[in-house]
């Protein structure tokens, strides 16, 4: 359909870690498949968002494609490059371009730096701007994030949840970004601040012409941002499609019980419920064939040997299930 | 107050005296609970939830936590003025309490048969073997396989889900009237959450026991709750049946919050979203709390703090929309 290239595409991208968790009578020497086998592509001026339980590999995903840490196999390109490739200098320019923004805004500030140093200084470190234009820009920034001139000269642990997620996207954009990944932006913040940040990031995107990666274990806050949705379980991708095909046609049953789980504020709709036994399986140990087979409610004789094929069943939409 | 009540909670105030001045946690609260009912407290973080059910549990730390004022009555025992022999036997007995980090309230060395055990040989007077054949039943209860398995190990070996229904188990070890449970299902996935919500309803059912649910998730209230107070900055700003609140909430931070809760299937073009944030208890002006954030403040609402009036049945909001005209002006 569209031929233009994708910004980031991720292809065939695996992270293992060694297992750490060890009994007192064996060393267990496993791996973790934190990411097994993950491939999907972002556009341009889109915000993708990525969904799973805790431990699925969302985090993991994030931090590979922004090279926070090392992959094990697989490629990831961003405007063609390859990302895990680039010379130290060369990352260093494109450190510029893409940004982190984290759950927890306040463990990656120091407490005795003043807020404005802090949202300036990597300007300062990248040698991008004199001192004076440098304050000029933060005071922009805090602005279009919704902070007050005088909180330049703040510190930390003066600032409320809700702010301090705000400074976080300021240290952001500050660098002009193109692409950001936002991991668990919001999930600590109440509802009324939470309803904030999230049009904050609608109102930056749209201002800036940015993209997002957005990673969350909430989906109606999903769906409400993203415009395509990828569901990991156990670091596989087990569904991926438009926010719409996701919400109002999930094909993968794990991507509808996951759903079906979601408390709806109304205590008027009475819903049929998929509850899934059990939880998720050690990732050390994952199960055999289909990753969700033990806790799958259709799940056949098959689906315990056979690994099902990721398959784009509607156009760009896939589902990894024997039964779709 | 009815006949069945068996909470009965009346302007109770908790204060905390620290170094930079009274934090006024919980501000002149009230409200009951009734046999075999749900109630859930709503709010925002720190508005005083935690603050309330511990009072009622009678576990604020004095320093610098003290109970003000107000009643706390459970079946018409006063708990304000119980001895502390009283208090014991009655928590764990006719009340528990899950509380809201599981991993912090069991503890890492014992095992968790040990852990729920104890109670049972407190409370129940059981034998040794006895009690192990009863924490088994209650490991099962709760929808763990390998009961026996689970006995004997310890909570690091658990996952956060497991954890949380083993709290479960201990807290109903003794077959409670009132089981508080805050925010027992914060810190899960919404696959484990559906799971424990499930099982509280089924377990509340079969025993008619009352519950005592604090939650921040407007969507655990829809489901959950027959009875929601809503509290903001230590104060209840509104209650009423679920229906009342959900259906025709009448306080313009109770709209505010149904309103900027993204809720799926219903997508809008943009959330609302309720400007500026809540107010440091330390220093409360005499005014409606909500004053700086409310679209709809009036020049009364600075001056004075509104109280709760019952616009319906067992429906009641603080806000002086809903006072006649005359008071108002
Ligand atoms: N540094 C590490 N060393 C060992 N294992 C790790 C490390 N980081 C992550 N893992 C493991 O990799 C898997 C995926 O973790 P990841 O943090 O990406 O999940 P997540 O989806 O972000 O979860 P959450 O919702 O809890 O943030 C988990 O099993 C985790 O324990
Ligand atoms: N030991 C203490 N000393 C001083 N202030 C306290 C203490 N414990 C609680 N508070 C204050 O009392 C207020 C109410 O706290 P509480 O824990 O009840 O909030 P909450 O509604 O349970 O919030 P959350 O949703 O974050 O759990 C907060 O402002 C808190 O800072
Ligand atoms: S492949 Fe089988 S186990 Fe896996 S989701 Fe489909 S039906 Fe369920
Ligand atoms: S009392 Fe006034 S300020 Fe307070 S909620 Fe009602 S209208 Fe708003
Ligand atoms: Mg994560
Ligand atoms: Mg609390």
């Amino acid at each position: 359909m569209d031929q233009k290239e994708p910004l980031v595409e991720v292809k065939n991208l695996k992270k293992h870690y060694k297992d750490s968790s060890r009994s007192l009578f064996k060393r267990n020497q496993s791996v973790v498949k934190a990411v097994d086998n993950v491939s999907f592509t972002i556009e341009e001026g889109e915000t993708f968002g990525l969904v799973g339980e805790s431990g699925s590999g969302k985090s993991t995903i994030g931090r590979s494609i922004l090279r926070l840490t090392d992959i094990t196999d697989g490629e990831i390109l961003y405007k063609g490059k390859s990302v895990h490739q680039l010379s130290k200098q060369e990352l260093r320019e494109h450190r510029k371009s893409f940004q982190f923004v984290f759950q927890d805004p306040f463990s990656s500030l120091n407490p005795r730096i003043r807020i404005g140093d802090a949202i300036g200084e990597a300007l300062l470190d990248h040698g991008l701007a004199t001192k004076k234009e440098i304050r000029e820009k933060v005071l922009e920034v805090l602005n279009l994030c919704g902070l007050a001139p005088y909180h330049i000269d703040r510190f930390p642990h003066e600032f409320s949840g809700g702010q301090r997620q705000r400074i976080g996207i300021a240290r952001a954009i500050i660098m002009d970004p193109e692409f950001i990944v936002a991991d668990e932006p919001v999930s600590g913040l109440d509802v009324s601040i939470q309803a904030q940040i999230i049009n904050l990031f609608s109102d930056l995107q749209e201002k800036k012409q940015l993209t997002y990666l957005f990673i969350s274990h909430d989906l109606s806050v999903v769906e409400h941002i993203a415009t395509r949705v990828g569901v990991l379980y156990l670091g596989t991708l087990m569904e991926l499609g438009s926010r719409d095909e996701i919400y109002e046609n999930p094909l993968h049953p794990y991507t509808k019980s996951l759903l079906s789980a979601i408390p709806i504020p109304d205590p008027t709709v009475k819903r049929e419920r998929i509850v899934l036994q059990g939880d998720v399986p050690n990732p050390a140990n994952p199960p055999t064939g289909c990753k969700f087979h033990t806790r799958c409610p259709f799940a056949r004789e098959k689906c315990k040997t056979i690994v099902p094929e990721f398959k784009e069943v509607e156009a760009n939409h896939f589902v990894a299930c024997h039964l779709v | 107050m009815s006949d069945n009540t068996i909470l009965d909670v009346k302007k109770l105030s908790t204060h905390f005296f620290t170094e930079n001045g009274v934090v006024k946690a919980v501000n002149d609260v009230s409200f009951s609970v009734s046999e075999g009912q749900t109630v859930c407290i709503v709010g925002e973080s720190g508005c005083g939830k935690s603050v309330t059910a511990m009072s009622i549990m009678r576990l604020i730390e004095d320093p610098p936590g003290k109970i003000v004022d107000g009643e706390i009555l459970f079946q018409d025992k006063d708990l304000i003025h119980a001895s502390k022999k009283d208090l014991r036997r009655l928590r764990g007995n006719d009340i528990s309490m899950i509380f809201q980090e599981p991993m912090s309230s069991l503890n890492p060395v014992l095992t968790i048969g040990e852990q729920i055990t104890e109670p049972l040989f407190e409370h129940r007077l059981l034998t040794k073997k006895q009690a192990k054949q009863e924490a088994i039943k209650l490991i099962e209860l709760v929808g763990i396989g390998r009961s026996n398995e689970i006995f004997h190990s310890y909570p690091h070996q658990l996952s956060g889900g497991m954890l949380q229904r083993i709290m479960i188990a201990i807290a109903l070890s003794c077959d409670p009237l009132l089981l508080i449970a805050d925010e027992p299902t914060t810190a899960l996935d919404v696959t484990i959450q559906a799971q424990i919500l499930e099982l509280l309803k089924e377990i509340k059912e079969e025993r008619n026991m009352s519950m005592l649910l604090i939650t921040h998730d407007l969507g655990v209230v829809a489901e959950v709750a027959d009875y929601v107070v809503v509290m903001y900055a230590g104060k209840v700003i509104e209650q009423g049946s679920v229906l009342d609140i959900f259906k025709d909430p009448k306080h313009p931070y109770t709209q505010g919050l149904l309103q900027s809760k993204p809720v799926l299937n219903q997508r809008k073009k943009r959330l609302y979203s309720i400007p500026g944030q809540v107010p440091n208890l330390i220093d409360l002006k005499p005014s409606c709390y909500f004053y700086d954030r409310c679209e709809h403040r009036m020049s009364i609402c600075g001056g004075s703090i509104p109280e709760k009036m019952e616009v319906d049945d067992n429906h009641q909001v603080a806000c002086w929309l809903y006072e006649k005209e005359e008071v108002r002006t």
